[in-house]
């Protein structure tokens, strides 16, 4: 985030990325809420985009999660591209027989709820880009 | 650009549920048959869901197998029916119609919520092209 003309949009499209990433996240739940023994993942979406635009983000990640109760660290893979190295376990409300962990209610409620965010960051990053080409032209 | 692999994951899941939707279809025609020719009644299917994917990664879903209830079907004492036995039985499917219509709900809400699922991605696809408009 050192450049001030494109931080804020370089900011919002790491916030892009991991919606994008969680909504693919998911819809992996809601497509498998009839597997038997399937269990809900999700990650924690705040640190994960702290890792991604923190100060260390660019350095390549140097902690290594070694237990799936650990929260998600998101670095940057080789190519730039954002990666999840961890995703976690949801904590099942009501049991099931099967073992499945999904809770479709509570899925489809993240999801519309991710998909609104996800709109709202391409807004931000429409705007921003708005407002430079006005500051640009002089107009 | 992970949006475009859950178009993979909403359309395996929509495949299964579909398949399972079929599976159902037979059951329930074949709720009333009785024992063929080789003495063996239709016997009711369940659809075997398993997840895709490596570990942890985000996975789509597939039909992995097709299992038969084993569970005896319904005897019925009826001697002037053509297909008794010799002690006057007749063997029918031992297909349960209320937990298959169940089932059948089950499947159509999952495939439903697929569809949504697809439709919401691909909205939000939509809006990503026109970025910067």
């Amino acid at each position: 985030m050192s450049n001030p003309f494109t931080g804020m949009i370089e900011f919002h499209s790491q916030a892009l990325a991991l919606r994008a990433e969680r909504q693919k996240v998911l819809a992996s739940n809601i497509a498998n809420a009839d597997t038997p023994g399937f269990q809900a993942r999700d990650f924690d979406f705040q640190a994960a985009l702290k890792a991604a635009t923190g100060p260390q983000a660019n350095r390549p990640a140097s902690v290594v999660s070694t237990s799936p109760g650990h929260l998600p660290i998101a670095h940057r893979g080789v190519d730039g591209s954002l990666t999840l190295s961890t995703l976690s376990w949801r904590k099942p409300e009501q049991p099931s027989a099967d073992g499945n962990t999904v809770d479709m209610d509570r899925e489809r409620a993240n999801f519309a709820d991710n998909a609104l965010r996800y709109e709202a960051a391409l807004r931000f990053i429409n705007s921003n880009v708005r407002t430079m080409v006005s500051a640009i032209r002089g107009e | 650009m992970s949006l475009d692999r859950i178009f993979d994951i909403a359309s395996s899941a929509i495949s299964a549920q579909g398949k399972r939707l079929n599976v159902v279809a037979s059951n329930l025609a074949n709720a009333d048959s009785v024992a063929g020719p080789d003495g063996e009644a239709y016997k009711a299917r369940q659809a075997v869901f398993q997840a895709i994917g490596r570990g942890r990664e985000p996975a789509g879903v597939r039909l992995a197998n097709i299992v038969e209830d084993q569970s005896p079907g319904k005897r019925i004492h009826d001697p002037s029916h053509p297909m008794a036995d010799a002690e006057g039985y007749v063997t029918h499917s031992n297909v349960s119609v209320v937990e298959e219509m169940v089932n059948m709900i089950s499947a159509s809400r999952s495939y439903q919520n697929n569809v949504e699922v697809m439709n919401t991605a691909r909205q939000l696809m939509l809006k990503t092209l026109r970025m910067g408009e």
